[in-house]
């Protein structure tokens, strides 16, 4: 098969075939007019046809709801502007990236279950920090007690990140780090442990997550306010263009901001604008956007709307591809072209009937598929009790290996193009999204945002709005308010972090600073913080802390010295 | 009588976690059911919570954990309400706490914890009737 390089479409080839399916469509109106008094007669269960949204859903799309739109908005995967596909040739080349989210315990630890994923055919690794390290505190300070290993691996220097992938050949195998506060020191604690492998920087894959203003906005793991925060990212745009160009620097996230309580429009949004105020920092301080818009990245939520969230993802691409290159004047594809992760919703998993989650991140990886995903994570079944077992995490990893090797699913592009439905739907969300930003302007922008509260307070409105919708029963959630067994029916097996991890990461970093060169550190922190003072880029001199096993509280502190921390407002 | 008075819920976050979804949401239902609601905000340590707590006079402490920490956090606030002399506080919460935890919690003296997809109706239930027993020894 061959694929037609052809861009953009002939309007007027476009129009002519229009006017020749006038009478057709006419037709088309008289039936549907028949169709709709049958419709209003019949007998209609009882129940909310709206979608996740809470936008109205009509019983039946047909080509009348698209008759006007312009088939310049569809085009051919790989090609402005990119509806159909980043690629031109989609999962036909290449499948998803399989990339489980895993981390716990020590470094030690979590390396060993990096190698058995790797072993059961993983294609990448992602990596889950714990609390103290996502907040930028080291495991033995006072603030991690309780904390260290248990919601992922504790990182607390260079040392740490050279164990956690001890026997992984960095230049192979892509890796992508959740991290965002502390984000510009984690990195160069990998960019360090890379350089102990003998890699070279320049071929690196990955991404890290970096994404600090969705942290204000809903997940909450910051350090630093948002102008210092910002810096560090487009010091980081401008370090990772020149030095890691395989690599990218930022995953702009909609995820988190969706388990946090947005709608699938409003994570779209709020994520979309985001990224255009990283563009525009990075555009601010000088730098070309062809020179960084390319490894942009980004991660979205794959949630129980079917259809919307497909279509969302469509919606995105196309929403971003015109920005890129309309308003910030990008030339190069590659910076029109948006490429995301997606993660099915954990917040969607139930802890009655544990085992049903199965079903739901089955169908929710099957909608990120369907939408063009570059990347999946599936949920086990046991993330609303514990960590996943490692069994729980074989099940999600061969989730995705049915739905690449069996369902037939990957074989066409786009599949669902075409679908009267899915393109209104695409086209509706491109235009509530639209709305939503406007909005956002006339807050002044994403940061007075923030500080207002205002996407903070959407946020929470939308939990509750659901959590009513639960308890009233409009919205039904399988095993938890309908078809529910009473009191806990399944007992099934989790996870458990051993005490003795604390005791022994402290021990480590009391070992390490035995150790290390501290003449060394002190001069290399105190460069940071002379770098901090000014407009410095700030990639280099952290580096030189992580050669010399600064610690990550060490780094940190000292960049708190200057730039302050960040002060939430506080409201529900 | 006690009854006339509005119960005094102080909602926190203990520890580094930044899930505020649940604890939000639970503050609002608690608001809306007549309550007296303080929010804490995030990355809250059990000294400060404990001191909020007493500050504001509260009759129950309502603690979202959901970073794996409970076993830690919630003994402590506990253990430390006890030397502010305030161990007539109820404290309680939610979060992701495996089974055998909230066993060993509430042994410790914890009230109920309650876990993902409990309705807020059956948590304000609680709250209500724990504080038409207890209140009155206040």
């Amino acid at each position: 098969m061959t694929i037609r390089e052809k861009d953009v479409p002939n309007i007027s080839e476009v129009v002519k075939a229009l006017s020749e399916r006038d009478q057709e469509i006419s037709d088309l109106k008289a039936k549907l007019l028949k169709w709709e008094s049958t419709y209003e007669r019949a007998n209609k269960r009882k129940a909310v046809f709206n979608s996740g949204s809470g936008t109205e859903i009509s019983p039946l799309y047909t080509d009348l709801d698209r008759a006007e739109a312009d088939p310049g908005l569809l085009g051919l995967p790989g090609n402005y502007p990119y509806t159909r596909g980043p690629y031109a040739t989609m999962y036909r080349s290449k499948l998803w990236t399989m990339r489980q989210f895993a981390g716990f315990a020590t470094a030690e630890d979590t390396n060993a279950r990096y190698k058995y994923l790797l072993d059961h055919g993983q294609t990448g690794l992602s990596v889950a920090f714990d609390f103290p390290t996502l907040m930028g505190f080291d495991s033995d300070h006072s603030r991690s007690l309780g904390e260290v290993g248990v919601c992922g691996v504790a990182v607390s220097s260079t040392l740490d990140m050279e164990e956690l992938f001890e026997g992984i050949p960095l230049d192979k195998v892509s890796v992508s780090m959740t991290i965002n506060g502390p984000a510009i020191i984690l990195f160069c604690f990998y960019i360090a442990a890379a350089e102990k492998q003998g890699v070279d920087t320049r071929v690196l894959r990955g991404t890290i997550q970096n994404d600090i203003l969705k942290e204000y906005q809903a997940q909450h793991a910051w350090i630093f306010p948002p102008n210092p925060a910002l810096r560090c990212i487009v010091d980081m745009f401008d370090w990772c263009s020149e030095n890691t160009p395989k690599y990218n620097p930022i995953s702009i996230s909609g995820y988190h901001i969706r388990e946090a309580g947005a709608t699938a429009v409003e994570e779209l949004a709020f994520t979309l604008a985001n990224g255009f105020e990283y563009v525009e920092k990075g555009l601010e301080s000088g730098l070309d956007i062809d020179s960084f818009a390319p490894q942009l990245s980004f991660f979205f939520d794959v949630h129980n709307d079917f259809f919307e969230e497909i279509a969302k993802l469509r919606a995105a691409r196309r929403i971003w591809a015109r920005r890129m290159r309309k308003v910030y004047g990008a030339k190069n594809p590659a910076s029109w072209r948006l490429r995301t992760h997606c993660q099915t919703a954990g917040v969607s998993l139930t802890a009655q009937q544990a085992e049903n989650n199965i079903v739901r991140v089955a169908y929710q990886a099957m909608a990120a598929s369907l939408g063009g995903t570059q990347s999946l994570h599936t949920n086990s079944m046991d993330e609303t009790l514990a960590l996943p077992t490692e069994k729980a995490a074989r099940i999600a990893l061969r989730t995705q290996q049915i739905l690449a090797y069996e369902s037939g699913i990957p074989n066409t592009i786009d599949p669902l193009a075409g679908s009267f439905y899915v393109e209104t739907l695409t086209d509706n969300i491109e235009r509530e999204a639209e709305i939503i930003f406007d909005e956002i302007e006339t807050l002044g922008g994403v940061v007075p945002g923030i500080e207002s509260g205002w996407f903070q307070q959407k946020i929470a409105h939308s939990a509750m709005r659901q959590q009513n919708e639960i308890e009233s029963g409009e919205r039904t959630v399988v095993g938890v308010n309908q078809f529910t067994e009473g009191s806990e029916s399944i007992e099934i097996d989790t996870l458990k972090i051993d005490k003795e991890v604390e005791k022994r990461q402290i021990a480590k970093i009391v070992a390490l600073k035995k150790s290390r060169d501290e003449s060394k550190v002190s001069e290399c922190l105190s460069a940071l913080h002379q770098a901090c003072r000014t407009d410095e880029n700030l990639v280099p001199k952290i580096l030189e802390c992580a050669r010399s096993y600064c610690t990550l509280f060490e780094i940190r502190d000292v960049m708190q010295e200057v730039f302050g921390s960040y002060k939430e407002p506080v409201f529900f | 009588m006690s009854e006339e008075r509005r119960v005094r819920v102080l909602v926190a976050k203990p520890g580094l976690d930044g899930h505020d979804r649940g604890a939000k949401v639970i503050a609002s239902a608690f608001r809306d059911a007549g309550f007296e609601v303080i929010y804490t905000g995030l990355h809250q340590t059990p000294e400060m919570i404990v001191s909020a707590a007493v500050q504001e006079d509260v009759d129950v402490v309502a603690m979202s954990v959901l970073s794996g920490a409970h076993m830690t956090l919630f003994p402590r606030v506990k253990e430390l309400l006890g030397q502010a002399g305030a161990d007539n506080v109820l404290v309680t919460g939610g979060g992701i706490i495996p089974k055998d935890d909230v066993k060993e919690l509430e042994d410790m003296g914890i009230g109920r914890l309650f876990g993902p997809g409990t309705s807020t109706k059956e948590s304000i239930a609680y709250v209500k009737e724990w504080f038409a027993i207890h209140a009155v020894s206040r």
